[in-house]
């Protein structure tokens, strides 16, 4: 293991080296772009043997990758915002042909207004597409999130496309000590890919065909057990990931000091760093506040949720989305995954980060005291909630 | 490897597959007729190559004797098994 320092995407570019993908397929955009960059020129000097392919646009780098993927390749791309919207297209075409590509998304703004700057609400649009779709916190995670998520997208039992989102800037551009792990580590962990639908000219196969009402449905229900089943995958992940390279994560989801908190902020991606540090301050004046950090968004960790929010008088939501017209989408499926489980409890959602603004210390003091106080429904921070 | 047409039976929960990928040349209905060019097969300048087998959307070039042969019931006649051969070996042909 070397330690080295990097930004987000770097260190994601490096991840994806190690996990050895065969083919590579992407389009630049910002704020995604060095991660292609990277990975280019390690094909370049050869430290990275794949295939990389040059393509004109999101829609086709998706689509290359699902046609390497659909005859046994290892396959990586990468986009941002417009770029996922346009290749959105293609995203169900993977998921329903159950293709266990990795991409990463750079979460960015989407026009108009024009904006390259963080939210989240371009992911969060493709939440149905049928994707794994995990949001990291640092660029540590990243890297790490690079390797599993082909052992949780390749395993036999989920065979699904994986997407693994990094807030743009504040996460793709800002560089922190990154430990990387060594080839044979990443060897160890991650088993090369095997399909079953490898192109062989004895056993030939139909790929990607249609199915009329008759069987539709099984396929789709088909997709959405998996979906299920990469739960305990995720934990089986992990667990290994833990023996080989030392570092711990939380799974579907991470607590911060839930265990005896009255009021819990729940939140997704490099924010949560902040929340904590506030929650901290929070403490120390006898507030029992905590902190959720949701890592997997599909599949949604409806339980693990609920086990960690059950005691709680209130919760919060804050989210870089917002899904107009009603409420942040994160909002809606924290709601759902508490009236499932019988929690009857206030939540209040915060709508914040919008096209890459600022959420301040005072702000997210300002949610923590909504939160315990009562606030609208929904609230968008700078407007109608700021902590000045 | 030549397609053939299979009895139609019922495909329930536990046979259908996880992906969207089977057992090539399983066709339980012969193509509908809207077929407005053939693709037409030169024996003389066909050497068997594969290349056609390999790009048939449909799955319905087989290879006998090294000559390509083209199973009329399913081609749909787009044409790429012409547009790939090198040979020029493969002449469109209108339908009558």
């Amino acid at each position: 293991m070397a330690k080295k320092f990097l930004s987000g995407d770097e260190a994601f570019a490096e991840g994806v080296r190690l996990a050895r993908p065969q083919v590579i397929s992407a389009y630049p955009i910002t704020p995604q772009t060095i991660v292609v960059e990277r990975l280019s020129e390690m094909v370049e000097e050869g430290s990275l043997e794949s295939e990389f392919i040059h393509v004109e646009s999101e829609h086709s780098a998706l689509s290359c990758a699902i046609g390497a993927s659909a005859v046994g390749a290892r396959t990586f791309t990468a986009t941002s915002s417009q770029g996922l919207l346009y290749m959105a297209e293609c995203l169900p075409y993977a998921a329903g042909g159950r293709f266990p590509i990795v991409m990463m998304n750079a979460n960015r703004s989407t026009a108009l207004p024009w904006n390259i700057y963080g939210d989240q609400r371009d992911s969060i649009s493709q939440l149905d597409s049928g994707w794994i779709q995990a949001y990291a916190e640092n660029a540590q995670e990243g890297l790490d999130f690079a390797l599993m998520s082909y052992y949780i997208a390749e395993h036999k039992d989920i065979s699904t496309p994986f997407m693994v989102n990094l807030d743009g800037f504040v996460l793709t551009h800002t560089y922190e000590t990154v430990d990387v792990p060594t080839q044979e580590q990443a060897d160890t962990f991650l088993p090369a890919y095997e399909t079953e639908n490898e192109l062989d000219i004895d056993v030939p196969k139909n790929l990607a065909f249609s199915a009329g009402p008759e069987h539709n449905y099984i396929f789709k229900y088909k997709e959405h057990q998996a979906l299920l089943r990469a739960k305990s995958v995720i934990a089986e992940a992990e667990k290994k990931f833990a023996e080989i390279f030392g570092r711990q994560y939380g799974g579907l989801l991470e607590t911060y000091l839930t265990d005896d908190a009255d009021y819990i902020l729940i939140t997704l991606g490099s924010i949560t760093g902040l929340c904590r540090e506030i929650a901290d301050s929070l403490r120390s004046k006898g507030k029992k506040v905590g902190v959720v950090r949701l890592r997997y968004i599909r599949p949604f960790p409806t339980e693990e949720l609920a086990a960690a929010v059950k005691d709680a008088k209130a919760v919060g939501v804050l989210e870089k989305d917002i899904s107009f017209g009603n409420e942040g989408t994160i909002f809606t499926n924290v709601n759902s995954a508490l009236f499932r489980s019988g929690i009857n409890i206030s939540s209040y959602n915060f709508i914040g980060g919008l096209g890459g603004k600022n959420i301040s210390h005072e702000d997210i003091a300002e949610i923590f005291d909504r939160i315990e106080n009562g606030a609208e429904p929904v609230n968008f921070i700078g407007i109608e909630v700021s902590g000045g | 490897m030549k397609p053939y047409l299979r009895e139609k039976k019922t495909f329930g929960f536990d046979e259908t597959p996880e992906n969207t990928a089977f057992e090539a040349g399983y066709l339980v209905t012969v193509n509908s007729g809207w077929r407005s060019i053939k693709p037409v097969i030169n024996a003389e300048k066909c050497v068997g190559c594969m290349q056609c087998y390999l790009y048939c959307p449909d799955g319905v070039i087989s290879v006998e004797n090294k000559k390509a042969q083209i199973d009329y019931d399913f081609c749909k006649g787009c044409g790429i098994c012409s547009k790939i051969c090198k040979l020029n070996a493969i002449e469109m042909e209108a339908e009558r």
